[in-house]
């Protein structure tokens, strides 16, 4: 019962915090209400019994990119896009794509079936720490994928570097 | 007879034990609030006096004994101060920056183990918990320096967020090399592990990576010769320009306090906590009735006291050479101390 209630709580309050943060007309204050609802998101992997990934999820989404946001919304004049309105004219099809999206969804939930559950219960990862077996399924199992998503990312940053290096040589 | 109003005897028995161990944790937090403020307090004090003797003056000697009772007379003026709002300031978020910034570095001093029993919350990701919330500190200074709407306030709090972002890296990158020995991000486990291991503190394997912690301390508590964020010559006071009264004493607490974390980190994680190296007991065994906190305090004091020496000795450095310090020299060196810890703990 407990357990619901929390579940209730932090579901119901990350659907309205998503909702707050994408109609702010200040671009900061939509930033200041993601940083809460990242915290909401952190709270749920905690429910999970997963202390690690809600670490990382504070280090990386609310420490690392929504700083990032802040960054590039004030490099680029604030003051001035204040005024303009977020949602570009198109309203009713928007709604038509929205609502068609969720009968999908609520079609798609219809044939739902719950995974069988593996070795990693709850009482395995208490005893051996998250940290540790999720790096040991992610190096032996998952190596490759894992090995594959740095290679993009390196990528991404190499790419980033060129496109700002290259107004400086010409 | 109501059959609803009977309470099982085992439920009972639970609840009594909660409410038992929430009570602990109240004393706890309780004991660890006044402790810290009073440190505080006298952190200020312990710095005026430490920088007046290395520039051959008395530092505070007015109020009371050796200017003792200053750190209040201090504390009773900023209560008293006039509070002021800039009036173009964006009002929610000045009232809120402050309480981010005080908040962040307040709950992180609920993970530190201070002493082998007296830890608040003892838990197994406590040093990405200090990452974590540590991170969320950098809103309280650019939240404080975007919504007092000055421009002094507003370039302080972009170098302050920038430089604190950089040196983040760094810092989270030489501990890394710490997490391998121990085998923990648990802080306690972490200590535990050092006073097995061969050399009683982590200092002496991970010198490396105990230069750059130290470096990369200064900078992410935004002290000299790091302390572009606040350049008084430049910039006035940097993000908490605008701020008077009570709200910036919340900024100056907020800062106290990360120092103080900042330096039970590298008590914790590079000088062995609560606990002495074995090789020193064996000489000195009478040392082992001195209970631990003791020598974690030490510790700590030896730290922060480092602080204040290089406040007094060196200046500050330029913004350029700051970022080239963080990425171009302390990164890759904690890159680098990070695979060669990986393979000499696959060899032994």
């Amino acid at each position: 019962m407990i357990q619901q209630a929390f579940f209730a709580y932090f579901a119901f309050a990350i659907t309205v915090l998503a909702l707050v943060v994408i109609t702010r007309k200040n671009p900061i204050h939509s930033v200041a209400w993601m940083l809460l609802l990242f915290f909401h998101i952190a709270a749920l992997y905690l429910f999970l019994n997963a202390e690690f990934l809600a670490a990382v999820q504070v280090i990386v989404y609310a420490g690392g990119i929504l700083v990032l946001f802040l960054f590039a919304v004030l490099l680029v004049n604030v003051r001035e896009e204040m005024r303009i309105s977020r949602f570009i004219g198109a309203g009713a099809a928007g709604f038509t794509f929205a609502v068609g999206l969720l009968v999908v969804v609520l079609m798609a939930l219809r044939s739902f079936i719950a995974a069988p559950p593996g070795m990693y219960t709850i009482e395995h990862i208490q005893q051996e720490t998250n940290a540790i077996a999720l790096g040991k399924v992610l190096y032996t199992e998952f190596l490759y994928p894992f090995e594959i998503t740095s290679l993009i990312l390196l990528v991404a940053i190499i790419g980033a570097i060129v496109l700002a290096k290259k107004g400086l040589r010409g | 007879m109501n059959a609803a109003n009977i309470i099982d005897p085992a439920t009972l028995e639970g609840l009594a034990a909660f409410g038992i161990n929430v009570l602990i944790i109240i004393v706890k937090i309780a004991v660890v609030l006044a402790v810290g403020l009073l440190h505080v307090a006298y952190a200020t004090y312990f710095e005026r006096k430490v920088i007046g003797h290395m520039q051959v003056r008395l530092g505070p000697m007015r109020v009371g004994p050796h200017g003792l009772l200053q750190p209040f007379a201090d504390g009773l003026k900023l209560f008293f101060k006039e509070d002021i709002i800039p009036a173009q300031a964006d009002k929610a978020m000045f009232y809120l920056a402050p309480v981010i910034f005080m908040a962040s570095a307040m709950v992180n001093l609920s993970v530190i183990p201070y002493s082998e029993n007296f830890v608040i919350a003892d838990i197994n990701v406590g040093l990405l918990f200090i990452f974590a919330i540590a991170g969320i500190g950098v809103y309280g200074i650019f939240l404080a320096g975007w919504a007092s709407n000055s421009k002094y306030a507003f370039i302080g709090g972009l170098r302050s967020s920038a430089q604190v972002l950089s040196y983040e890296i760094a810092m989270g990158l030489s501990l890394v090399g710490v997490m391998i020995l121990a085998g923990s991000f648990n802080l306690s486990d972490i200590v535990r592990a050092q006073q097995q291991s061969v050399f009683g503190m982590y200092v002496i394997p991970q010198f490396v990576a105990f230069i750059v912690f130290t470096i990369s301390a200064v900078a992410e508590t935004n002290r000299t010769p790091f302390d572009l964020p606040e350049a008084e010559s430049e910039l006035v006071a940097g993000y908490f320009t605008e701020y008077s009264g009570f709200r910036f004493a919340l900024f100056f607490l907020g800062e106290y306090i990360a120092m103080f974390i900042i330096a039970s980190i590298s008590a914790v994680c590079f000088l062995g906590g609560w606990t002495l190296p074995w090789y020193v007991l064996k000489i000195l065994p009478f040392l082992e009735y001195v209970p631990g906190i003791v020598w974690y305090l030490i510790k700590v004091y030896a730290f922060i006291f480092f602080y204040y020496w290089i406040r007094a000795t060196v200046p500050r450095y330029r913004y350029d050479q700051l970022m080239k310090i963080g990425w171009k020299i302390l990164i890759p060196i904690a890159l680098a101390n990070i695979v060669v810890t990986g393979f000499v703990k696959l060899i032994l």
